[in-house]
């Protein structure tokens, strides 16, 4: 065998001794997501072992180094790890933002000390974390952010309001873009780490059309942020006014990570799923629909190809760094079909908002989140723009 | 296996770059034999040419004299050929036809493969008798007579049947017109008597022939593979060359779609180049992203069908349909983004639109596809 085969096999016993079977169902709602913080609570035993034999593994974040709480395994090895969970539907052991977000900020443009410290809460779940990144005023047009930190020597003075901040009502830190040079518009801002207990920064849930609240809005007033938490632990991630050079980077992160390059269920097919749907509600595909099911699955095949060629490319170097966009402009568009075709498949009964049969609306709540996946992130408007212009090359602002 | 091209291959992708942009170009191909009415609609020297570059046998076994190569290696050519649109028997006769004759007997291959592999001879296929694509109904009948058979019924749409030294039809040897089994493949020469050809040029000056077979005796050894049981071969036959089309097509696409961005970058209007405008924008990165996506899903049919794997047979029909939206997309935003040079026959991007169209139609078209993934899906 080889090592890779080896790895596989000792990866599928270890997960069949420590994933509970109530971890290997699918996420229903919110509770069924372990998120971690200071005010976590597991729902149940299941979750709370899971998630402590994963720890004890490093396999919350298991492609991080060693040092960091993490497995230290190699791409390939984190690309097994990754199959033989989906194959058996395990759920993640820990989501957070800092995994997604903030920890690929720091492993690229972090200092050691800095590394060391954060990156290890975040593998141990114990700080969740929210980014403050978009503001009433500055959707799209990003860098034009007016949340100002006032420079008082050892600590900044920080002022203004952020908007989409997802579950900040419920994190502990927030990574937050904040101007600390208004000359300068791309070199004016500081990728900032604070504490939301600090006093001065409040929070406000936002309804969405879905009924559910996801995002917040967030307000800073006169909150005061040391520049430093301790030796070799600046306040900042990268340099003061160069926070939209990390800003950029974990952009294109994000979008890597909404466009579900990773596969799953963004890029499966769903004909044969509406097909023994409809039977078991005695209702019939009609033949038209059939063939707009048929038209999506060529597309979302073909995108699943698309997102196994990316991840390839990217770890080889081949991707075009701008291919992020593309995949996310492609990828949520093909989600919003999704639902779409889901809902008139499900006919009358996707309509239930409450009902036990729905599982309190999953349907049409889930249609109608889809339709924020093209607008967080980047729109796909700002995609397509910058397709335009660093792929294409093609001319103008 | 990564979904993009090993050392060897990106190798063999620069050299069929280069080699197909000189000496398959537009100017020195398909406009050249076109504007002379040319009954083949391709050139035999060209073709000699790609077997010193080694293409014409690619997918033949190295025991037979070939180089042994896949699907991969073979879409590296068509998408050369497509990006040029280049006319050539590469897809029928070193695809389509090279994959039957793997099914042939020893002196089936000593007969027939040296001359692929020399480029002196071309072949043909035949196995559509109506005018959409419907492999699984074939009534031309080949009935059994002394030691051979007797050829009867039409065939249509048989690409360059009248420059082909050797045509493989898929004809009936038992059993009901849409049965499975009963199928069987033969290698009919083409004087074989009998045969009346009437070929007809197409939309991208290609030339495809209807042919009649009126009690077209053949010997036993013109069966490829085992008599009835010629399904399979066709279906391998029709896997191979719709991975191969799909490969064509997306160098049409791309093709097309480079041209069109270069267009939008010189072309000047209001005092701008309308590539600043962001209605164009918008469209053109739209298009990019459809034709990578397509380029993905030919990729991972071709490695799939390479390695033997069951899903090469749907993947195969994403490819086609999926290259097949994007192609169409890229040709007729082609044209309109042109403008009204797009519709004269001095600018190449038209003649872009006329490969996509007849590509589309060979071996079956999105919506026949499409229909395939939703069956094999089982909806």
């Amino acid at each position: 065998m080889t090592d890779l085969e080896t790895f596989r096999s000792e990866t599928r016993s270890w997960l069949e001794a420590n994933c509970p079977a109530e971890m290997r169902e699918p996420v229903r709602d919110e509770e069924d997501v372990y998120w971690g913080g200071r005010n976590a609570t597991f729902k149940n035993d299941a979750q709370k072992a899971w998630f402590e034999a994963c720890l004890e593994k490093g396999y919350t974040v298991p492609a991080w180094p060693k040092a960091y709480g993490g497995a230290g395994l190699e791409p390939a090895e984190a690309k097994v790890l990754r199959e033989e969970m989906g194959r058996i539907n395990a759920r993640p052991p820990l989501s957070s933002f800092g995994i997604w977000m903030l920890g690929p900020a720091l492993l690229k443009f972090g200092t050691e000390e800095q590394k060391k410290h954060f990156l290890g809460q975040i593998a141990r779940g114990e700080i969740r974390w929210c980014q403050g990144y978009s503001e009433p005023g500055s959707g799209s047009d990003l860098v034009s952010l007016q949340t100002f930190g006032e420079d008082k020597g050892d600590h900044w003075v920080v002022n203004g309001q952020k908007v989409w901040t997802s579950y900040a009502d419920q994190c502990d830190w927030i990574f937050c873009l904040v101007r600390t040079d208004k000359e300068d518009k791309y070199r004016g801002i500081t990728f900032m780490l604070f504490d939301m207990e600090s006093e001065g920064a409040s929070t406000k849930p936002i309804k969405l059309i879905s009924g559910n609240s996801p995002f917040c809005e967030t307000f800073f007033d006169d909150v005061k942020v040391p520049k430093s938490y301790g030796e070799g632990i600046p306040a900042y991630v990268g340099e003061i006014n160069r926070g939209w050079d990390v800003a950029k980077y974990l952009l294109g992160h994000e979008r890597e990570m909404i466009s579900g390059a990773g596969g799953g269920d963004r890029t499966s097919a769903i004909g044969a799923a509406m097909k023994r749907h409809a039977a078991k509600t005695g209702d019939e595909i009609d033949p038209v629909l059939r063939a707009e099911l048929a038209m999506f699955d060529v597309d979302a095949l073909a995108y699943g190809a698309m997102g196994e060629k990316f991840l390839d490319e990217i770890k080889v170097g081949k991707a075009h760094p701008a291919q992020p966009n593309m995949m996310k402009y492609a990828g949520t568009e093909l989600n919003k079909r999704r639902h779409e075709l889901m809902m008139t498949a499900g006919g009358s009964r996707s309509l239930e908002w409450e009902s036990e049969e729905t599982d309190g609306g999953k349907p049409s709540r889930n249609w109608l989140r889809t339709k924020a996946n093209s607008i967080e992130g980047g729109t796909s408007e700002i995609m397509l723009n910058v397709i335009s212009k660093r792929i294409l090359e093609l001319p103008g602002s | 296996m990564p979904l993009y091209h090993d050392e060897d291959q990106a190798m063999l992708a620069d050299t069929a770059t280069s080699f197909m942009a000189d000496e398959g170009n537009i100017a020195k191909q398909l406009r050249h034999w076109r504007d002379r009415d040319c009954p083949d609609g391709f050139g035999h020297a060209l073709w000699k040419q790609m077997a010193e570059m080694g293409f014409t046998g690619m997918l033949v076994d190295e025991d037979d004299g070939g180089l042994g190569m896949g699907h991969v290696e073979a879409g590296i050519v068509l998408e050369q050929i497509g990006r040029n649109l280049t006319p050539s028997p590469f897809l029928t006769s070193s695809v389509l036809a090279a994959t039957a004759l793997k099914h042939g007997s020893a002196e089936m291959k000593g007969r027939y493969l040296p001359g692929l592999i020399e480029g002196e001879s071309v072949f043909a296929v035949a196995i559509d008798e109506t005018a959409k694509h419907r492999p699984g109904r074939i009534t031309t009948r080949a009935e059994k007579s002394g030691n051979g058979f007797k050829l009867n019924g039409a065939k249509t749409f048989v690409i360059q049947g009248a420059s082909a030294d050797m045509l493989v039809v898929a004809a009936r040897t038992s059993g009901g017109d849409e049965d499975n089994d009963g199928v069987t493949l033969f290698a009919v020469p083409k004087d074989a008597s009998g045969i009346s050809q009437d070929p007809v040029r197409l939309v991208d000056s290609s030339v495809a022939s209807h042919i009649k077979f009126d009690g077209v005796e053949l010997d036993g050894d013109a069966v490829i593979g085992e008599v009835d049981a010629g399904r399979d071969i066709l279906n391998s036959m029709l896997t191979a060359g719709r991975v191969g089309a799909a490969a064509e097509g997306i160098g049409v696409a791309s093709g097309a779609m480079d041209m069109t961005i270069d267009y939008l970058k010189q072309r000047k209007q209001f005092g701008t180049l309308i590539g600043e405008f962001q209605a164009l924008q918008h469209r053109a990165s739209h298009l990019y992203s459809e034709v990578e996506i397509a380029r993905a899903a030919v990729i991972k049919a071709q490695q799939l069908l390479d390695a033997g794997a069951e899903s090469a047979e749907l993947m195969s029909s994403v490819a086609k349909a999926k290259v097949a939206k994007s192609a169409g997309l890229a040709v007729k935003e082609g044209v309109q983004m042109h403008g009204g040079i797009g519709m004269t026959d001095e600018y190449d991007i038209g003649l872009y639109m006329k490969r996509d169209r007849a590509l589309q139609e060979f071996l079956g078209d999105a919506y026949f596809h499409a229909n395939r993934v939703a069956e094999m899906s089982g909806y």
